[in-house]
């Protein structure tokens, strides 16, 4: 199935959870925050939440700025 | 110099020292620890983008708290959603709320700022609104609860300091919460000025991390804003139209 991985289209497995497209993405660190679809999705939920065709992710992280 | 109350919070620094705009992370220590901040701004962006997570680690080897901003937001749906990712990924719920207009100007939206932070008050932020130089506009973000206002003295990154130092007194003198002039310091008169108008503190990042020499204009901004406060504090004396002989009488 597709998803939306910031912005981009990327093809995950059906029913990969949050947390095993971070992993596969290496951005599951510290300092990390997702929204799933426009909402904040806790860091706890990552493992339990399973993706879904066109699940929009964004995945962000602090940088320098302000 | 008394310390720095925000929240119930102490700092001993009254400068607060942006990350943006330095070109590496070992000239933004540099000016960092020049500057002597205690707090500075960091912003949210997409992973893929460069910046990395290493500003983060430098900020806690320095022992320096981030502040979370929400730069580049353009409505308060925005802010609030970027505002919730910033306390997710950095563990704190203070935030530097930022909604702009429009990309020429940067000047804040005032109708989405301030619906932005009503939002994040009643969500459980210590909101630090970024706001126009509007007396107007400063009370009422005061009114729905947040922890500071901080005015503008000119637009981010444009180095024209205060352009309207009377709306900045003004807004001093009749807050209850601690004015922090935010954008527009070009150089270190400008940090004291804001000092000397009254605020609490100063939070710049353009004018140290882009000057010719970071670390140098960290140094120079902190002791303008240790000066302007005890310049406010000693009490100046009032202006006059005639001279007047500070040299006794010749009999």
């Amino acid at each position: 199935m597709n998803i939306r991985v910031n912005g981009d289209t990327r093809a995950v497995a059906d029913g990969a959870t949050v947390a095993e497209v971070l992993a596969e993405l290496s951005v599951d660190r510290p300092g990390v925050a997702v929204a799933l679809d426009g909402e904040v999705l806790p860091r706890g939920a990552w493992a339990g939440q399973k993706l879904y065709e066109d699940a929009r992710l964004e995945v962000l992280v602090a940088v320098q700025g302000g | 110099m008394d310390p720095l109350v925000i929240a119930g919070r102490k700092f001993d620094s009254r400068l607060i020292t942006g990350t943006g705009g330095a070109a590496n992370l070992s000239i933004l220590e540099r000016a960092l620890v020049a500057s002597g901040t205690e707090l500075t701004t960091v912003a949210m962006r997409r992973m893929d983008t460069e910046g990395g997570p290493g500003v983060l680690e430098l900020l806690r080897t320095l022992k320096i708290e981030p502040l979370p901003n929400t730069a580049g937001c353009r409505s308060a749906a925005e802010a609030v959603l970027t505002a919730r990712l910033a306390r997710e990924a950095l563990g704190t719920n203070w935030i530097k709320l930022e909604v702009h207009a429009d990309e020429r100007t940067l000047l804040p939206d005032p109708v989405e700022t301030l619906e932005a932070a009503e939002q994040l008050v009643d969500d459980g932020f210590v909101v630090l609104p970024y706001t126009n130089d509007d007396p107007v506009l400063a009370l009422k973000l005061e009114e729905v609860g947040c922890a500071a206002v901080m005015p503008l003295g000119s637009p981010i990154g444009t180095g024209l300091g205060i352009r309207n130092p009377h709306n900045i007194e003004m807004i001093v003198s009749r807050s209850s919460v601690p004015v922090i002039l935010d954008a527009g310091v070009g150089t270190a008169s400008d940090a004291c000025l804001a000092m000397e108008l009254g605020c609490a503190a100063v939070l710049l990042a353009t004018a140290v991390t882009r000057a010719d020499d970071p670390e140098l204009m960290g140094t120079a901004m902190k002791h303008a804003v240790i000066a302007g406060y005890a310049a406010r504090e000693a009490g100046r004396i009032p202006e006059r139209f005639w001279a007047q002989a500070s040299s006794p009488d010749r009999d």
